[in-house]
This record gives C-alpha cells, structure tokens and sequence, in this order.
C-alpha cells in the first residue's frame, strides 16, 4: 500500500502539526514522527484541515521533536492484537506488556516498543475445520487451551466475504509467528491466517446476534446485589467525589464478580491502585475455576503520569478485547476507572486543537463519544447457540464531586445501573457508600421484587424520620416511629454496609446473601413491643452486634448456626407479648 | 552542539517570550542574553513553524526587544550528587547558600514515569507520634498525601515535625511561593534537628519568577528520584501546590489556552500527576514519600479537588486541629492490620460515633438535643476533639489505641459501639 509521509510543522505538547503532506491519509490513521536521533513516536491522525495540515495526537513525550522531523503515516487505524495470551497480561495503554518493557528500562522510556502477545509462546492448536471447507469471519478455524478455557480462534471478523480453505495446521505446537491456515477468496487470492488479528480498536466488534441484559450477575456486594444490581451485559456507573470509595469498590468487583474474565482499564488513575491488582491477583485464588484470580484478568494501564494521548487508546484495547472474549462464549466485565480521565484527555485535545468548547470546555462530542462506548457491552449470542456477555462498569470523577458535569450527565444517561458515590456516607465509614436513596438500576435483584420494595420503603422512612429527629428531638416523635427508624439503621448497618477488608464479610455469596435477609426481613417485619426510646436503642444495639457477629462468621463455621439462632431469639424477645408470632 | 542565536523576538510577556528561529527542539534549553551583558535562562514550550515560544525563568520584566536568544542545546537539568545534602539552592537550580555550583553529573528532569510492575505495594508504617494520623490515617512509606488548609493554619509546622521525626535517609524541601519567613522558619527546624546533613532545599520565595516555582516540583523530585534508585528512603516536602497550579494558570493564560475550570488549564490533572505520581517503592532500591501542602478554601476548588483525585488521601487540617472527616489515607489498610488486632475496628467505631455526634451537632441547633444518649454523643465529641484531634500531641501509636477505648468506654457502654465482641472482652477497659 502507498503510505503517505509528511513533515512537523508546529508542536503544543502532545499535539502535532504536519503538512508537506505527499499521498493520501486518513482520519483515524496510524503514523510515527522520527526525531532526529531515530526514535519514532507513536501518534494517531485526529484532524485533517484545509491547506494541507493533518494533526497528530502523539502517544509520548515530544521534548525534542523539531518543526521539519520526518512523519510516516502507516495507512492503518490503531489496532490491538486479539488472540490467545491476553488473558493474565499487564499492559500499556497501546498493549505493550509491561513486564517485557521492564526487562528493557525500569522507567517507561518513550519510543519502546514489545510484542504484544509474546510470540515464543506455544500454543496447542486443535482444528476445527479442513481443506475445502468454506469460511467467513467469525467461523471458528480451531481451537487452543488458554488458562480457564478452550479458546477459539476465529477467522478475522472484518472477512466478510466467503472463504475456502486452502491450508490448514494439523493439530501441534504453533507459535504467534505461525500460519496456521490459508484461505482463498471468490477471486482466488490467498490469505494466511494466525492465532491472533488486529482489530481496530475505536470500531464496535458487529454482534452475531444482540439480546438484553436480564439475569444478574452476582458481585458479592450486598447492596449492588440486593439493591441496585448489575445484570451479565448490562452498564453501571459509579460517580462520586474522592474519598468516597470508588477504588475500594473497584477492587472488589474485580475480585469477587461472577464473571468469567475480568478486565480493568486503569485509565488515568493512579499507578498504584493498577499495582495492588496485578500484584495481589496472582496470590489469590478464584473460588469458580481454583485457578489465580490472574487467570481471568487482563489488566490494560495508562496510569496518570503516563502520556495522556493514550489515555483513549487504553479505553478501547480495553473494550476490544472485552468484546472478543464475548464472542469465545464467556461473561466478561470490564472495569473502566476512569471515563472521567479520557474525558479529559479528550478535553485537553480538544483545547489544543482550538475547537469551540462546551460546558467546562469538554469538546462538544463528549456525549456522544460517551454512549457509543457503553453501547459496546451487551449481551450475544453465538451461532452454535452460545451466549456471552461484556458488562461495562465505569468510574466517574466529577469534579468537585458534582454531578452535574457533562460526563457524569452522559454517562448516566447511556448506563443500566447508577451507584452514586456519596461523602457524607462514606464519612460515617458506611460502606461501601453508594447512596441508598439516590441510587437506580433497571436490572433484576437476586431478591424478590416485593423484598426490593420493602427495603426501598423502610430506607426512605428512615431518612424522614431521622430528619424529624434531627428538628424535633427524640422526644418530639412516638415510639412506633422510632422503632421504625431503628428498623432502617438497622437495615443499613448488618445488610447495606460491608467490610470490604473482611474475608467473610467483605464477599456475601446469592446463597448467603438470602439466608442473610430472612432473618433482616423478619426484623423488618416483627413487631416490638418495647416501649422507652433508650430501651428500643438497647434492644436494636443487641441486636445490631449478634448480626454483625454472625456476618464475620463462615457459613461452615460451627458457630454459624447458633449464632444465628441468638438473633432469632432476640427478635423474639423484641416481640414479647405481641399478639401476632414471628 | 552547535548553539544558535537569534535576534528577531516578536513579543514578550509576563513570562513568555516569542521569536522566530529554527532548528529549535521542543522543551530546548535557552538564554536570553541581555546587551549589557547579563544573561538569564529560558525554555521553548510549543513551535509553529518558524516561530518560538519561550517560558522565561526569570519573567519578562527588563526583557526588551534588542536582546538576544542563544538556543543551549540541551533539555532542562540538574546536576546531582551526594554533595548536595545540606544545601539551598534556587528555582532553576543554582545554589543560594553562598557554596559552589555542582555540574558533575547532570541528571534530566520530569522524566518518564517508572514502569509499575517496578514498584512494590507500599507496607510500611511511618509512625509519626500523631494521633490522627497514626490511628486514623496512617501515613506509609512511598506514600504522596498533601495537607489541605486554609492559608494560615500551621501546615509546615506539621510538614516539619513529621519530616524531621522520621527515619528517612534524605529530606528533600521543594518550597514554592514561600514567604520569607516560611523559608527561614524550615531551615531552622531542619538545624534544630539535627537534619540538616540529610536535607536539600530548593526554594522559590515571592520575589522569584513564577516559572521558577514551578520547576521547584521537578528538581525536587528529580533530585529525590535519584536518591531512592540509589536505595535511600525519600521524603519529598511540596509547600505549596496551590500556588504551583496558580502559576501553572499564569503560564496557560499566556499562551491563550481554552480553560478549563476557574481558568485553569484543562491540563491541570495531568501537570499534578505526573508529579505526585514520582512517589513509589522501587523494587531493589529505595522509596520517595511525598507530602505536599494545598492551601485552599474550599474542598471543590479545582486545586484539591484534582489533588484528591491524584494523591493517595489527604490530612484536612482547620482551626489548627487535623479533622477526622475530610481526612483520609488510602494506603493504611496496607498496614493498620499488622499493628494491633483491635486497629482497624476501633479506628471505624470512632469514626462512626463522631458522626453519630456530628448529626447532633446539627440537632443542637433547633434545641432539639435533650435525650441523653445524644447529650452523651455531644460530650464524646468534645473528648475526642481534646484529646486526640491536636497534631502537636505525640503519642505512640499504641498509647493513641488505648487512649482511643478509654474514651469509648467513659461515654458508652459496649454494646453501644458496634464492636464484635471478641474486642470487646479483649479490650474494653475494667473498672478499677
């Protein structure tokens, strides 16, 4: 293919102006600026204007650089690399494994570039079609074992026209390196096919069949589960100011999700929060497979003092391979922290670019980018008749905690599931602090629909009655009131709030979590016949600390069962003399 | 390298100058040579075609157009070495203590960041005799975590204490904007502890240019960089960031860049990360702590509010004390598990009740309070607030846990405080 070459014409940190533009280039396109010394900068096309001038965002630093520096441009996208070996990964945010790069430099010197999929590796391929078989992308050449599963290999999704095979590995040892098919379209051309493909990365993969997000997927938060659940496919936010828990959320999502692979985008954050996961995963074992929890994580950073162009790029390698691991028939979430930074890096762009601002001089597109990304996860079904699911969960930074932001606004508008964070809550070290009032999700419970209700009516009178004490003194309002009040606190104190640092409490199993709400429900619902607001107090304090003992205890601990039988009594004592039973 | 001057400047401002020049490289190194003779130093901050943008170090004042630029050839450095321990030097770099230049081994600054797998997750405790600190936010080692106070609150009389309290093998003071008497007032700590053979200072006052203050952060850390690959335990001192951004604003404004909130530059995340980001553990050498000071009014600011996003928590100091809420260390449940067994649980219970109280706070107001468990929570606030909340109190970590049941116990009785009851039975004090 003819590439294109140009030369620098201006440069304003990450943004570069090139003309002296000869061939064709398109928007989109990948190109390399070559510094005098021989290092070529990775940068990406974002603007071609009249007169001749084509900017580039560059991906590195660009001290240096010159006005005259040659400019290649390589007349493809940016692309990620899709095959066996993604998963366990640490990357950049252009797929640069981190580990090769740290054999290299212990800093992350610009201009270095690794494989991203190790090619000395090999790979035990099994065909799954021969010689004379006809193909097209998305069919299914073979298959090889990776980590937690058997993983396909497909012909390139971006094939569309028919294919007959022409060649095609026997079953053995391939590497990346190695073809392992060669197929022939209508007009005879021959292709090699590998393990793995690009795909460009800000392209949507086409789905082979979309349908809707309706079971919930099981996180082991309480109050994500119980009140504002996720469904397998679905979207969620979590904005909120710092502070308020967004990190620790994270965390255990990544950890304890009922997903079969795990993908955190470290967008922009810090680099330490990324280390914590790659580091604490491979120690930890996945209760579903008995492997590391590593085996089913792949972990792409560009971290907030790496070089914020490719800040976007990250997001969607992210995305990308969330939705090719879709299409191997598994459940994939995908934790992007945080959407807020590419905003940003957007806004810096833009700002540099000179293009009009809207509101707090985000680019006016912000919106629209925001959606079209959230509506890359969902739910798929494959032609075999297996589904597979991307579930997109992204943190959100509003500045100063405030809502109102554009990109807090955005989101909320293209997401299934709101968690919004709050300061107050997480001040009162209630835990995790999404806001019980506040806090939406158009997605089934793992609870019963009337449960959901009960809860949601208990937590508001709560709130009204609490203000009423706060206006008019415990005094100021009737002891049936007060027992209601002390119902909600309740409520929130043993079932909404969770010790994420906890080994029991910090993940509750679908299994726990119902054995857990017969006994909130039947406090919610038994009469107390205790009169005297200090002596309610004391009852629901009793109350309040057998139930918090009992979270702390594992369901195959002998204790579990009487523990539970203590607070059964106490509610039963509560009820004395009542004339309904519990 | 050849180096090149040029004559034709089109414009100079506050702190930026324009020429047109070529064969310049982005982020060079330049002076600006004065016809007098006199020369002083500047650096190329963006190109277009043959014109130059230039951010001078010390301000466009007395800069006229008959002056002349010699491009230098080499990016911004500094020298290093271990001689530097025990000296000042000034914003761009040059020693204010009357000693000689070091030029041995010049080292780059705002280098790349380091690679993450190369650093270790962060498990050490810095005791630092603070209460507030030490049981409700422990500070660690490799940690980056500013104080957030209004100006006038005593932050670098805290940046000291910790500083010289601690067991780090270099101290390292970045002051930007510093009155003169803050100036002389860290010097003195340092000597009265003994530390200054340990400490390097880089000190921008009011009187130096603004582009000096805001490489303050680089050299600081560059230098401190250096030290910890070496194997030495770093601690950073950043006093003050908001005027660092204030600056950082200036310089935006003058190249006529879209703001973002409050004019700053929509860069201003990416410009305080890549600094605090320098904070690390590094696998097989040492470690650099970063505390910074960010002055402000108001925790929505962009200032602390893109920090709080950046650093791993924040000590929120007001009248004087360091509060519980607004404070926060992201990295103590690295280490708060490993001290004593009731750490963790007691430092939650605390916290919960004074929120409990702080609700009554609010109650008072309607003279609404007159139950007695809200008048016992209102009276466990004021013990919390006198006895653990003043940052000038030193106590060991394990004095400040027992404190901490002690206070529990004189306002509550068990059950009321939301502790399991093995730490209870453990640790609820006996009536004697």
């Amino acid at each position: 293919m003819d590439k294109a070459i140009g030369r620098v014409f201006s440069i304003s940190e990450s943004l570069v102006g090139v003309n002296e533009i000869q061939g064709s280039v398109m928007n989109g396109e990948v190109a390399f600026v070559i510094l005098e010394n021989g290092e070529r900068l990775k940068s990406e096309v974002i603007d071609i204007k009249e007169g001749g001038y084509v900017y580039l965002q560059v991906f590195e630093d660009t001290s240096w650089m010159k006005v005259g520096d040659p400019v290649e441009f390589n007349g493809l996208p940016l692309t990620v690399k899709l095959g066996p070996g993604i998963l366990g990964s640490v990357t950049d945010g252009l797929q640069n494994p981190l580990y090769q790069l740290a054999k290299i430099e212990q800093f992350l010197e610009r201009g270095l570039v690794v494989e991203p999929l190790d090619n000395t590796v090999k790979w035990h391929f099994t065909p799954a079609v021969k010689k004379g078989d006809k193909v097209s992308g998305g069919s299914i050449l073979g298959t090889v074992p990776e980590k937690i599963f058997q993983h396909k290999i497909f012909v390139p999704f971006s094939l569309t026209a028919p294919y007959i095979v022409e060649n095609m590995a026997s079953e053995g040892d391939y590497t990346h390196d190695d073809v392992i098919a060669t197929i022939r379209d209508q007009k005879g051309e021959p292709l090699d096919l590998y393990l793995a493909f690009e795909w460009p990365v800000k392209k949507p993969m086409p789905f082979f069949q979309r349908s809707v997000p309706t079971t919930a997927m099981p996180t082991g938060i309480r109050i994500i589960d119980g009140l504002f659940p996720i469904a397998y496919g679905g979207t969620a936010c979590n904005p909120g100011p710092f502070g308020a828990g967004k990190t620790v959320l994270q965390h255990s999502l990544a950890k304890y999700s009922q997903a079969d692979v795990v993908i955190v985008a470290a967008c922009g954050e810090r680099a330490g929060e990324a280390v914590e996961v790659f580091k604490d995963f491979p120690e930890l074992i996945d209760p579903r497979t008995g492997n590391s929890l590593m085996d089913r994580t792949f972990i792409v950073g560009n971290t907030s003092s790496m070089p914020v162009a490719a800040r976007e790029a990250s997001v969607y390698i992210a995305t990308s391979v969330g939705e090719y691991y879709r299409k191997q028939g598994l459940n994939v979430l995908m934790l992007a922290d945080s959407t807020s930074r590419w905003a940003q890096a957007l806004r810096e762009t833009s700002g540099r670019k000179e293009e009009i601002p809207g509101p707090e001089a985000f680019p006016m597109y912000i919106s629209t980018l925001v959606s079209a990304f959230y509506d890359r996860a969902g739910v798929e079904i494959m032609p075999d008749g297996n589904s597979g699911s991307l579930s997109i969960i992204g943190t959100v930074s509003p500045a100063g905690g405030n809502f109102d932001e554009p990109v807090t606004q955005a989101t909320l508008l293209s997401t299934g599931a709101f968690w919004g964070l709050s300061r107050a809550l997480s001040d009162a070290r209630k835990y995790p602090a999404i806001d019980r009032l506040e806090s939406t999700s158009q997605y089934p419970s793992l609870l019963q629909h009337d449960e959901v209700a009960l809860m949601k009516e208990l937590l508001h009178d709560g709130k009204t009655i609490s203000s009423n004490i706060i206006l008019m003194g415990e005094k100021g309002i009737t002891d049936d009131t007060y027992i209601r009040y002390q119902k909600a606190e309740f409520l929130d104190a043993v079932f909404l709030q969770q010790n994420s640092f906890h080994q029991v409490d910090g993940v509750t199993t679908p299994e726990r979590m119902r054995i857990m709400f017969d006994i909130v429900r039947k406090v919610i619902k038994a009469p107390v016949t205790i009169t005297g607001k200090d002596e309610i107090r004391s009852h629901f304090n009793f109350l309040r600390q057998a139930f918090i003992d009992w979270n702390r205890l594992d369901q195959s601990d002998e204790r579990f069962d009487k523990q539970k039988s203590q607070i059964v009594n106490l509610i039963k004592q509560g009820a004395l003399h009542a004339e309904e039973n519990v | 390298m050849l180096k090149k001057t040029y004559e034709n400047i089109d414009s100079i401002g506050r702190a930026i100058l324009t020429i047109k020049a070529r064969d310049v490289h982005n982020k060079e190194l330049a002076e600006v040579l004065y016809p007098h003779g006199a020369r002083a130093l500047a650096q190329v901050i963006a190109l277009n075609g043959d014109q130059v943008t230039l951010q001078l170090f010390s301000g466009g004042y007395g800069v006229s157009t008959d002056c002349k630029i010699r491009f230098l050839g080499k990016p911004v450095q500094v020298g290093f070495s271990e001689d530097m321990l025990g000296r000042i030097y000034s914003g761009n770099g040059t020693p204010i203590d009357g000693g000689p230049e070091l030029m041995n081994d010049m080292i780059r600054i705002a280098g790349p960041s380091i690679n993450p797998v190369k650093r270790l997750i962060p498990k050490d405790m810095i005791r630092t005799g603070v209460p507030m600190i030490d049981v409700f936010n422990t500070l660690v080692r490799s940690q980056k975590i500013p104080i957030f106070a209004k100006a006038g609150e005593p932050y670098n009389r805290l940046l000291a204490n910790i500083a010289t309290q601690t067991d780090a093998d270099v101290i390292i003071i970045g002051g930007v904007g510093l009155k003169y008497d803050e100036f002389h007032y860290f010097r003195q700590r340092i000597e009265e502890a003994g530390s200054a053979g340990k400490t390097i200072m880089f000190v921008h006052t009011h009187r130096d240019s603004i582009v000096e203050g805001l490489m303050v952060p680089d050299l600081s850390l560059a230098v401190g960089e250096r030290f910890a690959l070496q194997g030495k335990d770093v601690f950073v001192l950043l006093s003050d960031m908001t005027q660092w951004s204030d600056y950082l604003r200036q310089i935006a404004n003058a190249q006529d860049q879209i703001p973002a909130n409050q004019g700053y530059p929509g860069d201003l995340y990416s410009q305080l990360a890549s600094r605090y980001e320098k904070a690390a553990d590094i696998e097989g050498a040492g470690s650099m702590t970063i505390l910074g000071v960010t002055t402000m009014d108001d925790v929505t600011h962009p200032v602390p509010d893109n920090t709080g996003y950046i650093t791993e928590g924040q000590f929120f100091m007001k009248d004087g004390y360091l509060e519980l809420f607004g404070s926060l260390s992201r990295l103590k449940q690295q280490v708060n598990d490993k001290t004593r067994a009731d750490h963790r649980s007691i430092m939650n219970a605390m916290a919960r009740l004074l929120s409990e109280a702080e609700e009554r706070v609010k109650a008072q107001k309607f003279g609404s309070v007159k139950d007695s468990y809200s008048l016992r929570l209102l009276d466990y606030r004021k013990t919390f607030q006198k006895e653990l909340m003043d940052p000038f109190r030193s106590l060991e970590l394990e004095d400040a846990l027992d404190l901490c049941w002690e206070v529990l116990a004189k306002h509550f009785k068990p059950e009321e405080v939301g502790l399991s009851s093995d730490l209870i039975t453990e640790y609820w004090p006996k009536k004697a």
